[in-house]
């Protein structure tokens, strides 16, 4: 009975906290854009969802599909390329404690604190061929989300037992199966967290595409609501529209992902 | 289930490696040009709707005079983000073949010697408005044609409203503040504000630069010099005082903090707010959202101290520039396009695409005849000639905080002395960016 | 040849190589830490992109006396403890409540972190229409109370924490997902374990969850804490530094100096706020970690 009681608070206080924001978002997006520009909370006068819809995906020679794809090729590329890495990191990091932990530590970190030099970052693109290539893109994702994903994997490879470790390198594992075999297996929810969080942030990016890998054809998903933003009139109900467009796709997979975490609940560990 | 084998990190790489390879291929592959036939031209413009559709309203009109040549059109992010993708672009020499971007100060911090194309020896230098070129022009050459048309700064105004309480057209502040006491007892708010909205509280400060260069021709020089200075340029420091006067006096619309432009139009639009001021690109604004209003608005220049000195604050329209890294064919084909731009059928083109929002500043073009009367009620102030480019065409010390120190302002929250001065103190962070002497 | 090799394997080689590193290293470093401290050479120059003057320190002190310079620095104070306190002492709880045996809890992550997916402009436009003094939602429901609501944005004594408290309801959803990672992880023996000692909820949330998840909040505490005194983009959305410069952080005091094009004075401002985050975030993280709990 308690149980039934907190969740319905729960879901009654998720509602009002979490859901009147999105409605409103959800009301803009299928108004005409004279009532959206009252910008309340009135009832829509017609319910333009599906013109809107089409005006949204047609604006600039279908630029939103254009960017849908753009933005997923980054975004799987980079954030599986950025796990792999830096859990390699993160493992090596916490388990060997060395003098150069704290200078690695620190360069980390700062990874966190100080924003991209955009321009001497082109330079760099540039020597080495790589500016306004996709790829290029891609390794400077993976370079900017490094600090953070290592951060997760060196936090949560603590809770690994090293009697595990151990008992792999007894049983005559090399570094690459311990890894592989028993520790990364280990680090699903952290690696899913990972992924998901840096599957959002990448997916989200607006300023590195726009810098280094500039053109319409190479629009990523973020760029697409500038469209319908002026300095005299922006478009809100187009501009809306586009937000809820491009907010679903990673709802969906986070629902999806959320399961998994689900899963590791029940499945518990290999210890004991 | 998930499971994180290493056959199954095998594979994510696999797909991951695969995706590479086709990514590489994939952007970029559009929009690449057959040598053998046309020539293509890519245009960078910002987003805005306006932008957007004089510059493919431009593109297409021209392509269909010259089927040769394709001009392509690419977007950029407007304001301050814009800024820095066109400088950014520039300094790597990685800028499109064409584009635009404003004139005056802005166009001043692009380094215009070092990075585009001098133009002052083609045949349309000839035809372009003497006061736009001086916008456009560095080091004694010029390097750009005008995008659009001039924008005016004053006051929108409700046309319903003044006839309703029999107001006239003001031609002194004083007269101004008059009409607005009557507007107030009348229940309306007599001005409009919108610091949601922060670069819109700069107008009752920069608009009414006509009336300084009227007392002080001058100043615009010195003021580059740093030899005038707001604070100690009366002239000058009246602007701060006039948005503290309609502050203090208590004109302003009550949800002026927090409104954004499109509802200040429509404030205006409605008549539940009489001034509004602004510049004249806010028409197109009332076209689109309010276009049944629109014969009930209407214009005049921010009014000064002197009734025979009154005139218009001007901004010159964006200018359409080459970079120096467009060469040969390219380069030929891109002169073509600005010519076509800096002719009547130029002027057409643009009118054709968007409300315009004052007149053209290349000769022999006129306005149409369909322009919203706002529009119209500028024609007196360029036919008697009484009008002056704004101070950030004239000189280009323009610092970054003025919009945040008006909202201060006009909030109530700073005096306009002190306001002025650290104004003053801002400007100096700009001036030596630029490298300018005597500061 | 073989001897060689056998000799190798006797002194048994780490587990743990360095080369490990390298991947990451190599990215990292080019594509990061070299155009970072290149630019730190711009930030003792007049640099306008196209060319740059070497001035020495004088970004640095024209970057002191910025006028608003204090109020900014007490505000990115304000800011970053506000939220990153407010995340860290609702995501754990919020994590207990997501893993624990309650109904539509799918649903129930999903709308808790359906925030953190939303574009910051979207968020910044949203809660600027709901926290409107006149016509937003909030002050209109505070009416219908009798209560007179602030202007949430426009009273320069609100203006900052209006923002903060957005930016919580955005965030909060990521520290709960690291939380919830953190708990997921800790064995079930554990709680079965309290639970045969005759450990309550509450016993169990104190003496298990607590310490076991200690790398999931010294994460949230940092990443939090980093994000708080360097972000902007919000406060940039919803009040532009405004009204004014009531709401101005030293990040977007920085912002505001690239905008202008004044690129060698926002590098400087960079490296004083480098410096500024490590001397915060740096003892903090020892701190932490200090008390690492290995199994």
């Amino acid at each position: 009975m308690k149980r039934l009681a907190l969740s319905a608070t729960a879901i009654l206080v998720s509602a009002v906290v979490f859901l009147i924001p999105f409605g409103f978002i959800a009301l803009t997006a299928v108004k005409d854009r004279r009532q959206a520009a009252l910008l309340d909370f009135s009832w829509p006068r017609q319910f333009r969802f599906v013109e809107n819809f089409a005006e949204v995906v047609k604006a600039r020679d279908y630029m939103l599909i254009i960017a849908f794809i753009n933005s997923t090729i980054l975004t799987v590329c980079s954030v599986a390329v950025m796990v792999v890495f830096a859990a390699m990191v993160g493992f090596v990091l916490q388990r060997r404690v060395s003098r150069w932990t704290g200078l690695i530590n620190f360069l980390v970190l700062s990874g966190l604190i100080i924003p991209p030099a955009v321009v001497p970052t082109i330079w760099v693109l540039q020597s080495l061929g790589l500016f306004r290539t996709m790829p290029g893109l891609i390794l400077i994702e993976v370079a900017f989300g490094m600090s953070f994903s290592i951060l997760l994997f060196r936090a949560f490879v603590a809770t690994i037992p090293r009697e595990l470790d151990e008992a792999a390198t007894i049983d005559g594992a090399g570094p690459m199966r311990l890894f592989a075999r028993v520790i990364f297996p280990l680090l699903r929810s952290v690696a899913i967290t990972v992924i998901v969080v840096q599957s959002v942030v990448v997916f989200n990016d607006f300023t590195n595409p726009l810098y280094f890998l500039p053109g319409d054809q190479n629009a990523t998903v973020q760029l697409t609501l500038y469209n319908f933003q002026s300095q005299y009139s922006t478009q809100y109900n187009l501009l809306f529209m586009n937000m809820l467009l491009i907010t679903v796709p990673p709802l969906v997979m986070f629902m999806f992902f959320n399961r998994r975490i689900v899963a590791g609940l029940t499945a518990g560990s290999l210890k004991g | 289930m998930l499971t994180l084998s290493p056959r199954r990190i095998a594979a994510v790489a696999a797909v991951t490696i695969s995706a590479l390879v086709l990514s590489a291929c994939s952007p970029g592959s559009l929009g690449s040009s057959d040598p053998n036939a046309a020539t293509t031209l890519s245009f960078l413009a910002d987003n805005s709707e306006t932008s957007m559709k004089i510059a493919e309203g431009l593109a297409k009109d021209f392509s269909a005079k010259n089927p040769s040549i394709t001009i392509k059109v690419e977007t950029r992010p407007q304001g301050g983000e814009g800024d820095n993708v066109v400088k950014t672009r520039l300094s790597t020499g990685d800028m499109t073949d064409i584009f635009m971007y404003n004139s005056g100060s802005l166009f001043q911090a692009l380094k215009p010697e070092q990075n585009l194309v001098a133009l002052g020896d083609q045949a349309f230098a000839g035809n372009l408005d003497a006061a736009f070129k001086t916008t456009v022009t560095a080091g004694g050459q010029l390097y750009g044609v005008p995008f659009g048309g001039a924008t005016g700064g004053g006051i929108l105004y409700n046309k319903a409203v003044y006839q309703r309480l029999s107001l006239q057209v003001p031609k002194t502040w004083t007269e101004f503040m008059a009409n607005n006491a009557k507007i107030k007892a009348a229940g309306i708010a007599p001005v409009i504000q919108t610091y949601q909205d922060t670069w819109t509280s700069q107008l009752l400060i920069l608009a009414d630069f006509h009336n300084v260069s009227a007392v002080q021709p001058d100043f615009a020089d010195r003021y580059t010099k740093n030899q005038a200075k707001y604070a100690n340029t009366p002239a000058a420091a009246r602007g701060f005082q006039k948005l503290q006067e309609v502050f203090d006096a208590g004109y302003l619309t009550k949800d002026f903090a927090s409104t954004k432009l499109e509802n200040g139009v429509k404030h205006l639009a409605d008549g539940t707010g009489a001034h509004y001021p602004m510049l004249t690109f806010a028409v197109g604004t009332i076209v689109t959202n309010n276009p049944d209003k629109v014969g009930d608005i209407g214009f005049f220049a921010q009014p000064g101290d002197d009734a025979a000195k009154l005139g218009l604050t001007v901004w010159e329209p964006a200018g359409v520039y080459i970079p120096k890294t467009t060469t040969g064919a390219k380069l030929d084909a891109a002169k073509k396009f600005l010519a076509f731009v800096a002719s009547k059928e130029g002027c057409d083109s643009t009118a054709k695409a968007f409300t315009p929002s004052g007149p053209f500043l290349v000769k022999g073009c006129a306005l149409p005849s369909n322009v919203p009367g706002a529009i119209k009620d500028m024609q007196p102030y360029f036919d008697s000639g009484a009008n002056s480019p704004a101070l950030e065409f004239l000189s280009p010390v323009k610092g970054p905080a003025l919009e945040h120190i008006c909202v201060e302002v006009g909030s109530g929250i700073r005096k306009a002395a002190d306001a002025a001065a650290l104004y003053d103190q801002d400007v100096k962070k700009q001036a030596q960016q630029l490298g300018l002497p005597g500061w | 040849m073989s001897n060689t090799r056998k000799a190798r394997r006797r002194t048994a080689p780490s587990p743990y190589p360095y080369w490990f590193y390298l991947p990451a290293a190599v990215v990292y470093a080019v594509l990061f830490l070299v155009p970072t401290f290149a630019s730190f050479y711009f930030s003792l120059t007049r640099w306008s992109l196209f060319d740059y003057q070497f001035i020495g320190l004088d970004n640095f002190v024209l970057f002191f006396q910025e006028p608003a310079l204090v109020k900014g620095f007490f505000n990115t104070i304000l800011y970053a403890v506000t939220t990153s306190g407010l995340k860290v002492i609702l995501g754990l709880p919020l994590a207990v409540l997501l893993t624990s045996r309650i109904v539509a809890r799918g649903y129930l992550r999903s709308v808790v972190f359906f925030p953190v997916l939303v574009s910051t402009i979207g968020v910044g436009i949203t809660f600027t229409v709901l926290m409107n003094p006149e016509q937003g939602l909030f002050n209109r429901s505070l009416a219908a109370v009798g209560i007179q609501g602030p202007g949430w944005l426009t009273d320069p004594s609100w203006a900052l924490l209006s923002v903060a408290l957005v930016d919580v309801w955005k965030g909060v959803g990521l520290a709960t997902l690291i939380y919830i990672a953190g708990i997921v992880s800790i064995p079930q023996e554990y709680f079965e374990a309290a639970r045969v000692d005759g450990a309550g909820a509450f016993g169990g949330f104190r003496h298990i969850i607590l310490p076991l998840a200690r790398p999931a909040t010294v994460t949230v505490v940092i990443l939090s804490l980093i994000g708080g005194l360097r972000s902007f983009d919000l406060i940039w959305a919803m009040t532009r530094g405004g009204p004014g410069f009531t709401s101005d952080v030293i990040a977007s005091v920085i912002y505001k100096q690239y905008q202008a094009g004044f690129y060698g004075l926002s590098t400087a401002g960079n490296v004083i706020l480098f410096l500024v985050v490590t001397a915060i975030v740096v003892p903090l993280f020892r701190y932490l970690n200090r008390g690492e709990v290995e199994q």
